[in-house]
């Protein structure tokens, strides 16, 4: 994956710094400069999540784009944080351990890597919190 | 506005074209829609074509021009428009086309979709396929396409009685359908325990749950209805043709398995045609997964959340049932060469209403094709008729 390297830049990927408006009080992660309720009537400002939620739905993948081949199989998930909104990440757990309503807390870690002398990747992954 | 018919379609095979080059594929299916047409090349005004990603699958990019150099319109400079919309694009070019002839800005138009996915290996057509979602967000963490219907599919599972047997029973239906195909990739039918005993590619999703990697073409001439007759004997109305977005990423919808986009445009499209679901005879939906079908039946309205595996069965959805969908195999048998398949769509239902599908033929003389980009971030659909 030719992941562009700008995003290694972004502070929000490493921290869960997502956003909130403060007009509606809508959360947003992944963050959003613009809130789609109160468009441009909603003032946005960044908010640090706790980083604790739950698995709405969850997959085990088994066949990977080449960056994420030699991870598999990897328990792919989405995760709805306590403050409301959902995101995409790896479960660092067993495929067996997976479930919906699976309470888990994030973690920093290593994502991918572009080949073996290239970019790595960092950001949130979650592990089982019960 | 005025009203639009299809005068004439054409289709490659779908499959693994290993000799053939990306512009030879479009030149075929242009040549066989404009035989069909009876139209010649300098009547053309205009050309859109549905392409997702020839810059990642053949390196070449500017596919409207190529196109319509190749298909030996250059000299005649005819406007040429590419349109992408992930695996929506062949439907949106439709869509395109049938607007510009609506509007009465262009006259007779070519609408055209091609993919060439089998010159690069699985792991970069999986990782291309991983751009029609979010790449920064989805994509980043390891989602795959077949990864991200999985979540949908699982999702599904937790709150409604869908069996794993009736998932796979989608597959058995369009393998049985693409028996009767011509252009169809697969023309072998399978059993539930095929699908069953085939490789997990993302849980609970196997290898027989997954449309495949393809190469392909398909393109349609369509002109205002009231110059059909001019053509063609047997004109094809185009009664709806309904667009609608969602979010790009899964995760930030309103509902995990339900494609809301999937259920305005196809709120819009019975609106626009003033028609109700009792009067759809076929369907063509956006199988690109078993969970895919399920879903399209029910966001399209034709049954209750829930139903759709009791439904297909029942054999409800089979070519004998009361609702056939994916008459021409759907994805999962005909091959999805992403760009091509929404063209390929309205080549289906325009031969059924013709009378012209063979072994796979119903009683049919208004359908509809459901073309989805993404996981659901942009659905076009379409409503023909027989005039």
């Amino acid at each position: 994956m030719s992941v562009s390297r700008f995003w290694r830049k972004i502070p929000q990927r490493y921290n869960l710094i997502g956003t909130v408006c403060t007009t509606c009080g809508r959360h947003f992660y992944p963050p959003r400069s613009l809130c789609p309720d109160c468009r441009r009537g909603g003032k946005i400002i960044d908010h640090q999540f706790k980083g604790d939620g739950e698995v709405v739905t969850y997959t085990v993948i088994r066949t990977a784009s080449d960056q994420f081949d030699s991870a598999t199989p990897y328990v792919l998930a989405i995760v709805k944080l306590d403050e409301g909104p959902n995101l995409t990440a790896q479960i660092v757990c067993t495929p067996d351990e997976a479930h919906i309503g699976m309470r888990v807390k994030s973690v920093f870690r290593r994502i991918a890597a572009d080949g073996e002398s290239g970019v790595i990747h960092y950001g949130t992954k979650f592990v089982p919190a019960e | 506005m005025r009203d639009v018919a299809v005068i004439g379609v054409g289709c490659t095979e779908f499959g693994e074209h290993w000799s053939t080059s990306f512009r030879n594929l479009f030149v075929e299916a242009g040549a066989l829609a404009l035989e069909d047409a009876g139209v010649t090349g300098e009547q053309i005004d205009a050309l859109y074509v549905g392409n997702m990603s020839a810059g990642r699958f053949v390196e070449q990019e500017h596919i409207g021009a190529l196109i319509a150099d190749y298909a030996g319109l250059a000299s005649n400079h005819a406007a040429s428009t590419r349109v992408e919309a992930a695996c929506a694009s062949g439907g949106l070019a439709f869509r395109q086309a049938v607007t510009a002839v609506a509007s009465g800005m262009e006259d007779i138009v070519v609408a055209a979709g091609v993919e060439k996915m089998t010159d690069v290996g699985t792991g970069a057509s999986v990782d291309t396929l991983a751009g029609a979602a979010d790449r920064e967000w989805e994509g980043f963490a390891g989602a795959t396409f077949p990864g991200l219907y999985a979540m949908i599919a699982n999702n599904y599972m937790h709150r409604y009685s869908l069996t794993r047997e009736q998932l796979a029973q989608v597959a058995v239906k369009n393998h049985d359908n693409g028996v009767h195909n011509p252009i169809a990739q697969f023309r072998q039918r399978i059993t539930i325990d095929t699908v069953l005993n085939s490789s997990l590619v993302a849980d609970p999703l196997r290898l027989f749950d997954c449309s495949p990697i393809t190469d392909g073409a398909a393109a349609v001439v369509v002109v205002p209805l009231e110059r059909a007759r001019e053509f063609t004997d047997s004109p094809v109305r185009v009664l709806a043709s309904a667009q609608a977005s969602d979010t790009i990423a899964l995760h930030d919808r309103r509902d995990i398995s339900t494609l809301d986009a999937t259920v305005a445009a196809g709120r819009r499209a019975f609106a626009q045609a003033k028609l109700k679901h009792s009067d759809i005879d076929l369907v063509e939906v956006h199988d690109c997964f078993t969970i895919a079908e399920i879903c399209a039946i029910e966001d399209l309205g034709f049954c209750a959340k829930g139903e759709a595996g009791k439904l297909t069965e029942e054999g409800v959805t089979a070519l004998g049932g009361a609702l056939p969908v994916n008459t021409s195999g759907g994805l999962k048998a005909c091959g999805h060469p992403v760009g091509a398949t929404g063209i390929k769509q309205i080549y289906e239902i325009v031969q059924q209403i013709r009378g012209e599908a063979g072994g796979r033929q119903v009683d049919a003389n208004i359908g509809m094709a459901h073309n989805v980009g993404g996981t659901g971030a942009t659905v076009v659909v379409h409503i023909l008729g027989g005039c």
